[in-house]
């Protein structure tokens, strides 16, 4: 299915949870750091592992950057 | 620990918090940051680069520091607080340093926008530090919201102009009940001797210290000038006179 990550087309398989697509793009899931903002809305990290992200999706996933 | 900065019932033997922006490299910001004795540094949440080598974190918390968030580049009530939310989740911290910029070119707060934030977030449990206006009235409203300290501009964000207004700083340290932390407008260390002995409790510098060409030197400047004011603030300063007090004795004058 066709999901965006940060702005850019990605294919992950149908059902993908936000783990699974966080791992199939090189992010370590389990790591401290990542927020993930599906549509507008935080996706808690406890609920990475869970629920499918439904096809078409817009995912926002951010991290700690230089800042302030 | 005889005179500590106190936020949130949290102490801090630095009045010195960093801004991590504006560092040319995160070798250099971990040297600037040991420089600058901070105990508190913030970081951005921007999309995450898959090429990143390295980590703002590490650096930060491998100096021993705490990680403040901010939501610098919102400038809605409604992004900052779900920035907020995704820096709680991110990094495990309800302390946010809340930023809604109200305009482009100043990036000056937006304070309608601001104080609507801030009572969102401070409902949710968060401790909120937030980027103001120099304006005691703004500074008075944000701490009734609940905010945990009161963060007002000397002058914009990497302008390097100092306290532009030396008067309205100095209303919002008298009337505050929180710790009040000059933040934006620091261009060199006196800036921020000037912000302590205003009666301000700490100071944020980002710009002025990672973008000077010495980075490293300059940390330990604004480190020792935040020491400095902040003694000649307790110390207590003489008034200012129009004409001269002599400081030798007129008694005893030989009649030459």
């Amino acid at each position: 299915m066709k999901v965006t990550v940060n702005g850019a087309p990605a294919e992950v398989p149908p059902g993908a949870s936000v783990a699974e697509i966080l791992a199939a793009l090189g992010h370590d899931p389990s790591g401290r750091g990542l927020a993930v903002a599906i549509d507008g809305e935080v996706v808690p990290r406890r609920t990475w592992s869970e629920a499918p992200v439904a096809a078409g999706s817009r995912l926002e996933v951010l991290a700690a950057a230089q800042g302030g | 620990m005889d005179d500590p900065l106190v936020i949130a019932g949290e102490s801090f033997s630095s009045r010195l918090i960093l801004g991590t922006g504006g560092a040319p490299s995160l070798e250099s910001l971990g040297r600037a940051l040991a420089a600058s004795g901070a105990e508190m540094a913030t970081v951005a949440l921007r999309r995450v680069s898959p090429d990143a080598r390295g980590s703002v974190l590490s650096v930060i918390e491998g100096a021993g520091c705490r990680v403040l968030p901010n939501t610098a580049g919102c400038f809605t009530a409604r992004d900052a607080v779900l920035t907020a939310r995704l820096a709680r989740d991110a990094l495990e911290t309800s302390w946010i340093k809340l930023e809604v910029i109200g305009d482009d070119r100043t990036l000056l707060p937006d304070p309608a926008e601001l104080l609507d934030a801030a009572e969102t977030l401070v409902a949710e449990g968060f401790v909120v530090l937030p980027y103001a206006n120099d304006d005691p009235v703004l500074a008075r409203r944000l701490e009734d919201a609940g905010c945990a300290a009161v963060m007002p501009a000397g002058s914009p964000i990497g302008s390097g102009m100092g306290i532009a207004n030396p008067y309205n700083l100095r209303l919002v340290t008298e009337g505050a009940g929180v710790p009040v932390i000059l933040d934006a407008g620091v261009g060199t260390a006196s800036d921020a001797a000037i912000a302590m002995e205003i009666g301000c409790d700490g100071v944020l510098a980002a710009s002025a210290i990672t973008r000077a060409r010495d980075p490293v030197a300059m940390a330990e400047a604004v480190r020792r000038a935040v020491e400095a004011g902040r003694l000649a603030r307790r110390a207590g300063r003489i008034p200012r006179r129009l004409y001269a007090h002599a400081s030798s004795p007129a008694e005893g004058l030989a009649d030459l």
